[in-house]
């Protein structure tokens, strides 16, 4: 699914935490949104995914105008997510996590007496072993490690099916194998499945993304392939030559 | 896995014991232990209907107890204008409960913890000052008395009538056991389950494409629908709807019963229900400040045993 925005704008009070940002995305595309500290990438995905409204612009998933939606709408249409901050379901054990983003996909709330959904329980064990984490299906979320709950954040968001996702620093914090397990996550999606990745790790972001889009205090200073963002004056004037 | 079964089978023994012991009141106790427990058991649907929202979907009504006021004197309307039958009576009160918890539902549910409570609060004080100020409809501060308890169809017959005693005990029993069950089953449905994780992280749940609202109000329904059937149950067993019925002091009283029972249970909110109620009828003969008591006794249970009564069961 195609994700765009344009004229992006988000004010909070007197600071533009987002300063008319235009971002295309094509669908099946893998991009980086890369920045300072404060340069407004997690607004830019909040804004994307309709929990935050922009002061201004315009917001396009798939080819239809979201800018409006809310943001269960905007992830009916197929946006999944993730959060800098983990949020589970921290008094849920790990399956139960899994098992309520897979039944919020089917939408199979509406049902009003329990129901044994072997279907269900089979593909929530799937993705639990998939995502090496299915020695934890009983453990409660809000006793897993950092790297563990960060691992759940990403499963979460990709069992819900999504053919455009939104990840906000999914690496932050990870062991080694922890990064490795996740690259590797990311890296079997399927190949029309949009991916827009907010990440300071910038091995992970060169291994996933083609594109590099830089942000700097709410402004797009870049958009390009890796070569071209490393060769652009501004962007190694906001990076010191870091990258 | 044992665990669980082991926890299971004794939850399952307590309720026997809970129930077995109830049903037998109407055999030993005396008339006013009778009128008592009676009133505990109405008492106790209104806590559990009043633990789906503040257990299960994690939202702190302090207005449950219009829907409690609500269902009582819409009962109360229809046996005075010579409706007869317990079923219409008792499901008078839920319709009329879960009629008016759409429009509040769908004003309070906009906002979320202590505005939520601010709002559910208002509109019960409203709906009471309707009760008292709507004379023609409601007679006001006097309420509307007199109010009959339906026949028993088919029963009658045999001579048996909820004057008897003991008979509208066991009514409030079947009653009270049947909202367990209810509320037990949904509590365990997808939709109980959709809940809890809105309770535990609404953005996540958003974020997954669950229009929260809608599932919200869904519960916030069905809890005034229950509480409305209390209500009915309250007109009918006192034979009089007052607008004490709806005053927030009776929300807050449902608050203490879940809280001291324990929430997330429903077990518990019953013997939080049967705690207050004692409290209330029971102490009040020997004490004048029995409030002060209850007051103590919730105080403690919030800083000590944050479980409940059930909690403490658990623990042992």
């Amino acid at each position: 699914m195609e994700v765009s925005a344009s004229g992006l704008t988000v004010r909070f009070g007197a600071l533009a935490a987002l300063n008319h940002v235009d971002l295309e995305v094509a669908a099946g595309e893998r991009r980086a949104v890369i920045g300072p500290n404060g340069a407004g990438k997690t607004t830019l995905l909040n804004a994307i995914a309709g929990e935050l409204r922009p002061t201004e612009g315009s917001i396009r998933l798939g080819g239809r105008d979201a800018t409006r939606l809310p943001a269960w709408r905007r992830a009916r249409l197929g946006l999944g997510r993730t959060f800098q901050r983990s949020t589970l379901f921290s008094q849920l054990t790990v399956a139960e996590n899994v098992a309520l983003a897979v039944r919020a996909r089917d939408r199979k709330g509406w049902r009003f007496w329990p129901v044994r959904d072997r279907p269900l329980e089979d593909e929530v064990a799937r993705r639990l072993a998939a995502g090496g984490i299915a020695h934890l299906a009983d453990r409660q979320a809000a006793r897993l490690g950092h790297g563990e709950r960060r691992i759940l954040e990403v499963e979460l968001a990709l069992a819900a099916s999504p053919s455009a996702l939104l990840l906000d620093e999914p690496m932050a914090g990870l062991s080694g194998d922890e990064r490795r397990t996740t690259l590797e996550r990311l890296g079997a999606l399927p190949d029309d499945v949009t991916v827009v990745i907010v990440e300071h790790d910038l091995d992970a972001v060169f291994a996933l993304a083609k594109r590099i889009t830089v942000l700097d205090h709410g402004v797009k200073i870049a958009d390009g392939t890796p070569t071209e963002v490393r060769a652009n004056a501004r962007v190694q004037e906001v990076y010191l030559g870091a990258i | 896995m044992i665990l669980g079964r082991l926890a299971s089978a004794r939850n399952a023994a307590l309720l026997a014991v809970l129930g077995l012991g109830l049903a037998s009141v109407p055999l030993w106790a005396p008339r006013f232990w009778i009128y008592v427990a009676t009133q505990a058991l109405i008492f106790a649907v209104f806590a559990m209907s009043l633990d789906l929202l503040l257990g299960y979907a994690g939202l702190p009504s302090l207005g449950h107890a219009a829907f409690y006021g609500v269902g009582a004197y819409a009962c109360a309307l229809l046996a005075l204008r010579q409706v007869d039958g317990l079923f219409p009576l008792l499901l008078v009160g839920g319709a009329a409960a879960a009629i008016v918890a759409i429009p509040i539902g769908a004003l309070s549910l906009r906002t979320s913890g202590v505005y939520f409570l601010m709002l559910t609060l208002a509109f019960a004080q409203m709906l009471w000052g309707l009760a008292v100020n709507w004379v023609s409809l409601t007679r006001g501060t006097d309420g509307l008395i007199g109010i009959p308890r339906p026949t028993l169809v088919g029963l009658d017959a045999l001579e048996i009538s909820l004057y008897e005693r003991g008979a509208f005990f066991v009514l409030c029993l079947v009653v009270a056991v049947l909202t367990f069950a209810v509320l037990q089953i949904l509590a365990r449905s997808p939709f109980g389950k959709t809940l809890e994780g809105i309770r535990e992280n609404e953005t996540r749940m958003r974020a997954l494409g669950v229009p929260t609202f809608r599932y919200r109000l869904a519960a916030f329904v069905v809890a005034a629908a229950i509480a409305g059937v209390a209500g009915s149950l309250a007109a009918m067993s006192n034979g009089y709807a007052t607008p004490d019925l709806l005053y927030w002091t009776a929300s807050g009283f449902g608050l203490v019963a879940v809280v001291v029972g324990g929430t997330r249970s429903l077990i518990g909110p019953v013997l939080g229900a049967f705690v207050v109620l004692v409290a209330q009828l029971g102490l009040s003969t020997y004490v004048d400040r029995w409030e002060l008591i209850l007051g103590a006794l919730f105080i403690a249970f919030v800083l000590f045993v944050p479980g409940g009564l059930v909690g403490l069961v658990r623990r042992t």
